[in-house]
């Protein structure tokens, strides 16, 4: 039984030795996959490009995109179940518009950010009602409420807004030393939402329904588990992390702006999908789906160091390497079942 | 009279732990239950018996909360109860394990076994404590499973029994099994009536569905018949004889097995002249290992052999679901290759496959939609089959094989399995074939309606249809066929005319060649 997978634990003494017959469970396989080709990335930068090989390179790519992972993870939770969200960027467009005019007609920073929050969570909780309880496909749900909220963003203003509130404009510029190298507030934020996410997912009944939904939700409800809440839950949640990344994105470019994140729900599902996680739901890990965002990033960074390639090669690349890991995720798939 | 065990006779002076009475469910276009009665009690397995569509799990899912009741009432602990969902019944003591596993194969072993009752501390799961407790339920058992293995890489056979181990952990007071020994061998089936007699001797009720007679007599000690939805009689297991218990399920049909048998004894076959189809040296690699083989006109071919010898491998070679990479095919003595079943449609072989979930049955269709969807195929998708023809052509099916619900309408997700089965058969039948290839075509069915499926195979084969007829049930074959193929470790070992073949003459052909290999 446990003999055919060898884990420390049961090789004793010699570590090294353990460490070498260690193998991890197969569903890591497609994370250390995504790990493996972003630490692969990075080698080909650092030998090609000069100062490429910084960890600063890390850590700019971690700034550049904190708002893309926490949006990734929302998405992670929904695709878990089998759904999908393309609801999230118009939803994080009208977060910035909805921030921005607020802040321009004097709210506090703090009650702008509950009424954000709030608004994406109650987008999201509408989504999953109707998708629940109507049976209706989440894509056709989504989509509808991607155009309300791109529409709803023009009803606000047609014009972008500046951001001029003290407690944003701080918050923008200000960095976290590491050492020589930095970060910013917006990152931090990121990865505390990174970290809490797995918790959820795999310290929680709530996770763990979310894959069992996923793996069949015909016998999670069979199993007398709550497959409604949790259906509905992951959209709440989606919804939420997509008013949040709404937030840090308004940080980062200091306006509301109504044309703002157009397809950046695909960017979010190719993360998710570069990540390792199923479309099909069930099967998949957040920590993939912020090393899918790291990938992306990592790819402007190349461009960025290259100089002499148009940004358009940043959509072919991950056109490429979306199309690669489906096809790796097929292979994988068919050989387990 | 012959006296109940002691603790039947106890139980039956306690109160039911369940009592269903005057139970009606009705789909669209299907009355599945009519004012059925069910009593449990503590201590004691109660058997559900009848034939598919009879309404056993119609029952059970009326009692847990799949579905709604439109009429009756259902006592649980002595109070009248309506549950809305699983969930309540479960929470009420109810647990149940479905005829197919109802598990996540994405997850662990013990996750499955306790999603929903995770032990935690301080709000989060405790993996380990998870891990260990479903390890020792597991050992409790008798079950040699790793809690920490991921489910789907297990062969359904543990998957099902992961099913019972979370059933039990619940700790439920009534525990339903609706038809947990059909995909378990002999050793695992002995294994769950230990489970089962331990827990009716803890006082827990147990429900027992099985199409397995023999397993109905050794386990329960009470039995519920039901016939189309309605209810037939209680009986006491220890005063009842198989044949009564039979003739409650079926009623008439009984006499149509031995019908069968010695219609086909009569049924001669001129196996001169040129075959229908001959193959030679036919193979594919990690599939079959070349295979000679002539089906003559109106001939049963039967293939017998275990699961995995290569009988469904075979089936599907003929049938060019898989490309044989040799050997040659002549159909009517003319060469013929045969790369996709479309071909094979064209030269009138038809093929109805093992799986009918996956790979047959299209549940949101209706029954006649299901019927005429390979004669649409064939005719190419620009000609349609005139409503008039379909109407008729369905009428008729729908008939000679007494389908039920009678209505072309009704969808085919509201079918039991016999039905189904035979929805697939007319499917396969209005486009007119010289071949039928019939793979496990009365699996998981129940006696009455594998009697008139073996009966339509008889009349076919008399009025010059060939068939090959692949099944796991060796009386089966050999009731049916006229020549036997026997398969092992992806060959033909054997081939014989099937005159006073027996079983055992069968197992021992296939065993005999285990023991020249050793």
């Amino acid at each position: 039984m446990s003999a055919q997978a060898p884990t420390i634990k049961d090789l004793g003494s010699s570590l090294p030795d353990a460490i070498r017959r260690f193998t991890p469970p197969p569903r890591f396989y497609p994370v250390l996959a995504t790990i493996a080709l972003f630490i692969g990335m990075f080698g080909a930068g650092s030998i090609r490009y000069e100062g490429f090989s910084s960890p600063q390179t890390i850590l700019s790519v971690l700034v550049d995109n904190s708002f893309l992972i926490v949006l990734a993870v929302g998405m992670t939770f929904v695709i878990l179940t089998g759904g999908i969200d393309l609801s999230v960027g118009s939803v994080v467009a009208l977060s910035t518009m909805i921030a921005a005019s607020t802040l321009r007609s004097g709210w506090s920073a703090p009650l702008v950010i509950v009424t954000v929050l709030l608004t994406g969570s109650v987008l999201g909780l509408l989504m999953g009602l109707v998708i629940h309880y109507f049976e209706i496909q989440p894509f056709i749900v989504t989509l509808a409420g991607m155009f309300l909220a791109r529409g709803l963003c023009y009803v606000i203003s047609l014009e972008s807004i500046p951001i001029k509130n003290g407690t944003f404009t701080s918050f923008a510029s200000g960095t976290i030393e590491i050492g020589d190298y930095f970060i910013t507030p917006s990152v931090v934020v990121a990865l505390v939402v990174l970290v809490i996410a797995a918790v959820v997912l795999h310290m929680t009944r709530f996770g763990r329904t979310v894959y069992a939904v996923g793996g069949s939700e015909q016998s999670a409800l069979l199993m007398g588990l709550a497959v409604a809440g949790t259906k509905v839950g992951v959209y709440v949640i989606s919804g939420f992390c997509s008013a949040l990344a709404g937030l840090l994105f308004s940080i980062y470019t200091l306006s509301g702006y109504n044309l703002g994140a157009v397809g950046m729900e695909l960017d979010a599902i190719a993360a998710v999908v570069i990540g390792g996680t199923l479309l099909t739901g069930g099967s998949g890990l957040v920590l993939g789906s912020a090393v899918g965002v790291l990938v992306l990033g990592l790819i402007q960074s190349f461009i960025s160091f290259d100089g002499t390639l148009s940004s358009w090669w940043t959509k072919i690349t991950i056109g490429v390497l979306l199309l690669a890991f489906v096809l790796i995720q097929r292979l994988f798939t068919r050989r387990t079942t | 009279m012959i006296q109940m065990t002691a603790e039947a006779a106890e139980a039956t002076r306690t109160e039911p732990v369940v009592q269903m009475s005057g139970v009606s469910v009705s789909f669209p276009g299907v009355k599945a239950l009519q004012s059925v009665g069910l009593t449990l009690r503590a201590g004691e397995v109660h058997a559900l018996m009848g034939e598919n569509g009879a309404g056993k799990s119609t029952l059970i899912k009326a009692l847990t909360g799949v579905y709604s009741i439109d009429e009756g009432t259902i006592i649980v602990g002595g109070e009248p109860r309506t549950f809305h969902s699983p969930a309540e019944s479960q929470a009420a003591g109810i647990s149940t394990v479905y005829q197919e596993v109802n598990l996540c194969t994405n997850l662990t072993v013990a996750e499955n076994m306790l999603l929903g009752r995770e032990p935690r501390s301080f709000g989060r799961i405790d993996t380990r404590a998870m891990n260990r407790r479903a390890g020792e339920t597991l050992t409790r058992l008798g079950l040699d499973i790793d809690p920490k293995s991921q489910l789907g890489t297990h062969p359904i056979a543990i998957q099902q029994l992961v099913a019972i181990a979370r059933a039990v952990d619940i700790d439920a007071e009534l525990l339903i099994l609706d038809e947990p020994t059909s995909s378990l061998d002999a050793d695992e089936v002995a294994k769950l009536f230990e489970v089962m007699r331990t827990l009716r001797a803890e006082g827990v009720a147990i429900v027992f569905v099985s199409h397995f007679l023999e397993q109905v007599f050794a386990i329960s000690d009470r039995m519920t018949v039901l016939r189309n939805g309605q209810f037939v009689g209680e009986y006491l297991t220890a005063e009842t004889t198989q044949l009564q218990l039979v003739q409650a399920m079926i009623g008439r049909e009984l006499e149509t097995l031995d019908k069968i048998e010695q219609a086909a004894e009569e049924h001669t076959v001129k196996t001169q002249g040129a075959p229908l189809l001959e193959v030679l040296d036919l193979g594919r690699k990690g599939s079959v290992e070349s295979v000679d083989l002539q089906v003559f006109e109106g001939e049963v071919i039967g293939i017998a052999g275990l699961l995995g010898s290569g009988r469904t491998e075979l089936a599907r070679l003929l049938f060019g679901a898989d490309t044989p990479d040799r050997g040659d095919m002549r159909m009517r003595s003319k060469g013929t290759k045969l790369r996709t079943p479309r071909q094979a449609i064209d030269h009138k072989i038809a093929f109805s496959s093992e799986n009918r979930r996956s790979e047959g049955v299209i549940a949101d269709l209706s029954i006649a939609d299901n019927m005429v969807l390979a004669m649409q195929a064939s005719r190419g998708w620009l000609r349609p089959i005139p409503a008039r023809t379909k109407d008729r052509l369905v009428k008729k099916y729908i008939e000679a094989l007494d389908i039920r619900p009678t209505d072309p309408n009704a969808l085919m997700r509201n079918l039991s399995g016999g039905n189904q089965q035979k929805v697939l058969l007319a499917r396969w039948l209005i486009t007119e074939p010289e071949l039928l290839i019939l793979d496990e075509p009365t699996r998981g069915i129940d006696i009455g309606a594998k009697a008139q499926i073996q009966q339509l195979v008889a009349d076919l084969a008399k009025d010059g249809m060939s068939v090959v007829f692949i099944s796991a049930e060796l009386e089966e074959v050999l009731r049916l066929s006229d020549r036997l193929v026997v398969m092992r470790d992806r060959r033909k070992i054997d081939e014989r005319a099937n005159e006073d073949v027996t079983v055992s003459d069968v197992l021992e052909i296939i065993a005999g060649e285990v023991r020249n290999d050793a």
